[in-house]
């Protein structure tokens, strides 16, 4: 039987010679229209909103560290960082899947509607702030006020958390395994379910992550906040 | 926004290529700080009782071989100086006291600012683009064991030559800011009436003023730090430097984006990795992102 497997197509830019908006226009007009399928990208240094706003089934990879907005509103793209990431990486994505192997900066995953981000190493402050869908799964520990605000979505952290943990969460669920410094406002410890252990237990899969769900504990919504008091302390 | 560098040195074989391995961090920070740009060097001390003062003069016409011979005449006797002029900067070398010196620039050469004073620091700062600003004095030729570095996107004051970073206070200390305080007047309420007098209304003079009159106070470097934790209120990454120490903090909420990079033979600090990625072994280096409230110094 013939092998059916789709031909893969690859491209190579070094940031080195190329500019950023050739790839990106590349990325985002040509990639598809010439039937290229994986995309290498040498020497980021560090440049800014490396394949940012992608709509295309494309394998992305990138060969060394990012700076801010990497794969920024991603759709349907599995973007690859080989290296750490700046601030906000994956910020706002819809679909698809981010990973990056190393570290990440402030707000990776901010406002991420949808797709899977995999970070290997550790994530700075405000990891997944405002979540409106997405999954993240951080192999290291986060920073202070991760998941703040976050509306849906899961975050599972295989490490320990900073300060303020799920502050004023909405419907978000966190999975945290290690340590957590303290709970944000109306964020909670909850019993783990079957359901839980069971997400925890694909999205560990889905990161390449082999943990046993049952060390991790959930957080989510006390929804204290859901409604107005007008009989609470309304000194700030 | 603004950017920082800053970088030291652990090989001393590599200090006469100090300038070269900066210029491409400080150029690569100016989409972060086009509008001005500073450096603080730290050389080889001055020995023999001697200070060194960094002189500007910036737009204005002034005839260094006049000022040197003023001083000269002003503060005769045993005394030697020294003036290495470059444009309108100049290194004013001297046996006189620093204090006494800096009062009679401010009095008979109204013309001319003293932008520090040490055994050690070198100040260069000036307006306009930061590649500009190293080629007009010559960065890549600088020596020395460690610098510290910053590009201007100005926010919350003028764009002057007196507002670029770095600031200094006394003797061998300077401090660069990403952020903006809000409470800076309240500071400088606290320091004025214990004499501390300030040259500008920007808020990072405040806490420059604030950690060199802890240091003078008896304290080191760190706990001048932690003082500063509840003295000063607002965003900031601070880069300082002395003539032995270069040391980065950053705010509770570690809303200014920092990265360090240690080698066997340099510590480099960037706001961004893009200033970090020409570095020689780089890709070796271990790399980290200083954590909100924790301080990190390395020492000559």
């Amino acid at each position: 039987m013939a092998n059916l497997r789709p031909l893969v197509i690859a491209r190579e830019f070094d940031l080195a010679r190329d500019t950023l908006r050739e790839l990106n226009s590349f990325l985002h007009r040509r990639a598809a229209v010439e039937g290229v399928s994986q995309i290498h990208v040498k020497n980021p240094d560090g440049a800014h909103s490396i394949a940012c706003g992608l709509n295309a089934d494309l394998d992305v990879q990138i060969h060394g560290h990012v700076g801010y907005y990497v794969a920024g509103m991603n759709q349907h793209a599995s973007v690859t960082v080989h290296g750490n990431a700046g601030p906000g990486a994956a910020e706002n994505m819809m679909s698809g899947r981010v990973h990056v192997t190393g570290f990440a900066s402030t707000a990776a995953g901010a406002s991420a509607h949808g797709g899977l981000l995999v970070i290997d190493g550790d994530a700075s402050l405000r990891c997944g702030i405002s979540l409106k869908g997405a999954d993240i799964v951080v192999g290291g520990g986060v920073g202070s006020f991760s998941a703040f605000m976050a509306q849906a979505g899961r975050i599972v952290i295989c490490g320990d958390a900073e300060d303020a943990l799920g502050d004023s969460l909405y419907e978000a669920v966190i999975y945290v395994r290690g340590k957590v410094r303290s709970l944000g406002a109306d964020a909670r410890f909850e019993a783990m379910t079957d359901t839980d252990r069971a997400a925890v237990k694909s999205l560990l899969a889905a990161a390449g992550f082999d943990h046993d769900p049952a060390q991790f504990q959930r957080v989510a919504s006390a929804k204290s906040l859901y409604h107005w008091h007008a009989d609470a302390d309304q000194e700030y | 926004m603004c950017g920082i560098v800053g970088l030291l040195l652990k090989n001393p074989a590599l200090r006469d290529r100090l300038g070269a391995l900066m210029v491409p961090m400080l150029v690569g920070m100016t989409e972060r700080g086009p509008d001005s740009a500073g450096l603080a060097v730290y050389t080889s001390p001055v020995g023999d009782e001697r200070h060194k003062l960094s002189l500007y003069s910036g737009a204005n016409a002034v005839e260094w071989s006049q000022v040197l011979q003023g001083i000269a005449e002003a503060f005769a006797g045993d005394e030697t100086h020294d003036l290495t002029p470059l444009g309108n900067h100049a290194v004013l070398t001297s046996t006189a006291d620093p204090v006494r010196l800096a009062a009679w620039i401010a009095r008979h050469q109204p013309d001319v600012a003293v932008l520090s004073v040490g055994r050690s620091i070198d100040l260069y700062k000036d307006v306009g683009a930061p590649a500009d600003i190293a080629a007009r004095y010559r960065f890549e030729t600088l020596q020395g064991s460690h610098l510290v570095g910053h590009t201007r996107m100005a926010t919350e004051s003028a764009v002057t030559p007196a507002h670029a970073h770095p600031f200094t206070a006394g003797r061998d200390f300077c401090l660069v800011h990403n952020g903006s305080l809000s409470n800076p007047h309240l500071v400088r309420k606290h320091l004025e009436p214990l004499g501390i007098e300030f040259e500008t209304d920007n808020d990072t003079e405040a806490a420059c003023r604030f950690f060199e009159w802890r240091l003078r106070e008896g304290d080191d470097l760190e706990t001048a730090v932690r003082h500063g934790f509840r003295e000063l209120d607002g965003f900031y990454t601070f880069l300082m430097g002395t003539d032995r120490e270069l040391l980065i903090v950053r705010d509770a909420f570690a809303c200014k984006p920092a990265v360090v990079a240690e080698t066997d033979d340099y510590v480099a600090i960037a706001s961004e990795f893009r200033s970090l990625a020409h570095l020689p072994d780089i890709g070796a280096a271990a790399l980290f992102e200083p954590k909100p409230e924790e301080i990190y110094s390395w020492r000559i």
